[in-house]
């Protein structure tokens, strides 16, 4: 039986690429974790997220200077002022980092280019936490320019009365909130969600803890185990003492470790579609 | 070259890849054929990583795809085109995609002319893209790296026909080059083109594989008359083995001039004689996937094609 | 000449065209249709149907939580509708939200607004939907609410207190109403899911922080404040404390300029918005 079909094929005989090429080189992390950076800021919304970090630093540094009495001004009016927009976006931005790879489908491409899903979300915690410590840097900065705006007008010496450990614990504070958001971003995998579970965690669930508290004194008495947010507030103005601290510890080992481990679980294990 | 093995794959108690082994070879563009939802995408995703086999095990040039050291240099994929961040300009994608690569910038602007998107569309951002572009964006991220595999599903939806012509010349050069291509469709016509050899599955299952000759050579002859039934039991009646399809068009296992003959001798006259080439594998994929198909073919009865 | 020609040709081919399928044109989409559709779709996917199972889900817990936790003298009606009111005050702003906005994240706006292309209907439909979603909500949780006093006055072994005031009820469920209009209000504004839930608990829960300490410093902000502010207002509501017609006049300043005027401006756009 002949076949009439043309063998137009036939002349293609020896490839001239084999499959003997030498195997590349492995992706190092450093590579992985320079792609996730720049994924944070080239979308339009991703740089105004991130443009925002500074604009509100600024708008709550002049409302300050413009609404505030200016002789109590000092640098820890400024650093609070300069706090609050921060302790939104921040998380955000956390868990923004994670849940945009499933809301916009990328994770199609980022894990076929790099099949380590480890790799890839390790890099991107990496680099929330650095954006996290950058932003409080700059946020601060400009509340430092604020306080001394503010002295210079009223003609007094500027307060600088944030010391150096307290600092260390504001950072601490935003970066604890960004893992939140990150680990509640791996949990859900969708943007929405994920906001929602940060405010009610964040927001919505010290009012409910208050109100247990005011009911129950055992709660009221044993709360900082438990609730996050109990002792993560103390870090933005006051000193922990041993037993907070070990608290703080517990909560989060609850509330972010957690989550965290069971989010990144799912995702290793997820189908990407 | 790709190898898949005893590939498995269920959701709860529905088998979406079952149990498929087949070869893309190096030098040749393998078809993958099958019609909407019979597990070609399913089983893609399986054989880059995306989504974890049930059993069965895949290797991409040798290797498990996790355990190539940089994929994209050596594997080119295009799963689904509209599957980026709409806020990135194509430019940035493929900028992302060559810093993962770790391949210098020059690439970028090489390959944005290689798929003809011009510096203007580039610099758009991808929801403002039409699919078309969207694919030719798709294809660059997969050819980027200057791979030796190209994994690609449905990579001719949404082009043009001058698109698809570049498309089909892309990879015939691609092969001609020695790399592998697989690329999945549920056009009979754009596989049959461009594949020298063919896989086709059904219900999750393979249900032929194959060179495309290999599989067209069973087809034999087309002939038609205008009464087809008449002439398929004239033929029968000669020792040819045939059976009626439709609009009077009968499939003879049998070489040109034979059948022409027997048409001949039965006094039968024939309006159409032709090698079975198209019909044929048309024939085949109608009938090997007749369970899965969701429209109900009118135009084939299932007990001729069961013959 | 080839023109008229051809126009000529063109009028006879059309009229011959026309009168051989005499189809009738269907009757326009009433608004009734609209709404039904519109209400559907937010109990259709998972997510949504999830949603709306939280309510009832979370009344229960919140029910529960109360007659577990609260010390016997406070199983009042007010605790368990104050309870329930917590999980509700994030809840339906956030079904408010996602009604609106589901339409662009999953592009499904595509095939509303060509099978009905007055988007101004479609958007009014769901405001509709909303309101209704979000007084059957309300009438569960205060049911619900009901239940758990009867429950827990029964294990406690004291008569069950009623103290909410039925002319409290509506305002409670006009505090929830406005809620949800804010966050109505923040989708069709913002038309992105994770903006909009942003922006609704910055200004439902960051703002209202801000503008009280606003007024502590500025004397002259703190007569304002109640004007602007409508957490206030919402508060009020939910204590069943608008009386006044001054207090009613604030709630209508504050609704003015957190929906009617951004609304009004939102519909605006997304009337003249690209849906892609």
């Amino acid at each position: 039986m002949t076949t009439t079909t043309l063998t137009r094929d036939a002349t293609h005989v020896a490839p001239s690429r084999t499959d003997v090429r030498p195997a590349p080189a492995r992706i190092p992390f450093r590579r992985v974790l320079n792609v996730e950076l720049r994924k944070m800021f080239d979308t339009r919304s991703g740089f105004w997220l991130m443009a925002s970090i500074v604009i509100a630093s600024v708008i709550a540094t002049v409302l300050t200077i413009v609404l505030g009495d200016r002789e109590d001004l000092t640098f820890d009016s400024f650093a609070g002022a300069v706090g609050s927009p921060m302790s939104v976006v921040l998380p955000i931005i956390g868990v923004l980092a994670v849940t945009s790879e499933w809301s916009q489908r990328t994770a199609l491409t980022t894990f076929t280019l790099v099949p380590h899903r480890r790799t890839v979300l390790g890099a991107k915690l990496l680099n929330t936490l650095v954006i996290g410590a950058v932003s409080m840097l700059v946020a601060l900065g400009v509340g430092a320019v604020g306080n001394l705006v503010s002295s210079a007008i009223t003609g007094t010496d500027p307060v600088w009365d944030i010391a150096s450990s307290t600092f260390a614990q504001i950072v601490l504070a935003n970066e604890l909130g960004m893992l939140l958001g990150f680990a509640l971003g791996l949990l859900f995998r969708n943007s929405p969600a994920a906001i929602v579970g940060y405010f009610v965690v964040n927001l919505v669930l010290p009012g409910l803890s208050g109100a247990l508290g005011a009911a129950q004194e055992w709660w009221a008495d044993n709360a900082g185990w438990f609730d996050l947010n109990q002792t993560r507030f103390l870090l933005f103005d006051s000193n922990l003492t041993g037993q907070e601290w070990t608290q703080l510890g517990f909560t989060s080992l609850l509330w972010i470790i957690l989550p965290l481990a069971i989010g990144l679980r799912l995702v290793l294990r997820s189908e990407v579609k | 070259m790709i190898t898949v093995e005893s590939l498995s794959k269920s959701y709860g108690g529905f088998k979406a890849v079952d149990d498929v082994s087949f070869t893309a070879r190096p030098g040749r563009v393998t078809g993958f054929l099958g019609p909407n939802g019979a597990g070609k995408s399913t089983t893609m995703r399986v054989m880059v990583g995306l989504t974890a086999p049930g059993s069965g095990d895949v290797h991409v040039l040798g290797r498990r795809f996790k355990d190539l050291p940089d994929p994209g240099r050596e594997v080119g994929v295009l799963l689904d085109a509209s599957a980026q961040h709409a806020g990135r300009t194509g430019r940035e994608i493929l900028t992302i995609a060559a810093l993962t690569m770790g391949l210098p910038r020059t690439r970028v602007d090489e390959m944005l002319e290689r798929v003809s998107l011009t510096p203007d569309e580039a610099s758009r951002r991808v929801r403002n893209y039409s699919l078309g572009m969207r694919q030719r964006l798709g294809i660059g991220t997969a050819l980027l790296g200057n791979p030796q595999v190209l994994i690609l599903d449905e990579p001719a939806n949404g082009l043009d026909p001058a698109g698809i012509r570049w498309m089909r010349d892309l990879l015939r050069g691609f092969a001609d080059d020695g790399g592998t291509v697989l690329l999945s469709s549920h056009l009979l016509h754009e596989i049959e083109v461009i594949a020298d050899d063919i896989v086709v599955i059904g219900n999750g299952r393979i249900v032929a594989q194959g060179t495309k000759d290999e599989l067209l050579a069973g087809a034999g002859t087309l002939v038609r008359s205008t009464d087809g039934v008449a002439l398929a039991t004239a033929l029968n009646a000669a020792g040819i083995t045939a059976r009626p399809t439709s609009g009077g068009a009968v499939l003879a296992e049998a070489e040109l001039a034979r059948v022409g003959q027997a048409a001949f001798a039965a006094g039968i006259p024939v309006t159409e004689l032709r090698a079975a080439e198209g019909a044929g594998l048309e024939e085949m994929f109608l009938s090997l996937t007749a369970d899965s198909q969701r429209e109900v073919t009118s135009h084939t009865d299932p007990e001729g094609a069961a013959a | 000449m080839t023109t008229t020609e051809l126009d000529v040709r063109t009028g006879v081919g059309a009229a011959q065209a026309s009168s051989v399928p005499t189809r009738a044109v269907p009757a326009p989409i009433p608004f009734r249709r609209v709404l039904n559709v519109e209400l559907r779709k937010m109990f259709d996917t998972r997510s949504g149907f999830w949603l709306m199972v939280s309510i009832a889900a979370l009344s229960v817990i919140a029910t529960a939580a109360v007659i577990v936790f609260a010390p016997d003298r406070e199983i009042t009606y007010e605790s368990f509708a104050t309870a329930i009111g917590f999980p509700m005050s994030v809840i339906l702003p956030m079904i408010a939200i996602l009604g609106v906005t589901s339409e662009w994240s999953q592009r499904s706006g595509l095939t509303t607004f060509t099978l009905v292309p007055s988007r101004g209907r479609v958007i009014g439909a769901k405001a509709t939907a909303t309101f209704l979603i979000g007084l059957a909500s309300m009438a569960v949780a205060f049911a619900v609410g009901a239940l758990g006093n009867v429950i827990g006055s029964a294990l406690t072994g004291v008569d069950p207190v009623w103290n909410i005031a039925l002319s409290a009820v509506p305002q409670i469920v006009l505090g929830n109403l406005v809620g949800m209009a804010i966050g109505f209000t923040l989708g069709v504004v913002l038309r992105s899911s994770a903006a909009a839930i942003v922006g609704y608990f910055v200004v439902s829960l960051v703002m209202p922080g801000i503008l009280v300490l606003l007024a502590e410093v500025r004397d002259w902000f703190a007569d304002l404040q109640p004007w602007v502010d409508w957490n206030t207002s919402q508060v009020n509501l939910f204590d069943g404390a608008t009386d006044t017609a001054k207090e009613w006049a604030m709630l209508g300043s504050t609704s003015a300029i957190w929906i009617v005027v951004p609304l009004v401006i939102g519909v605006f756009f997304l009337r003249r918005s690209e849906v892609k």
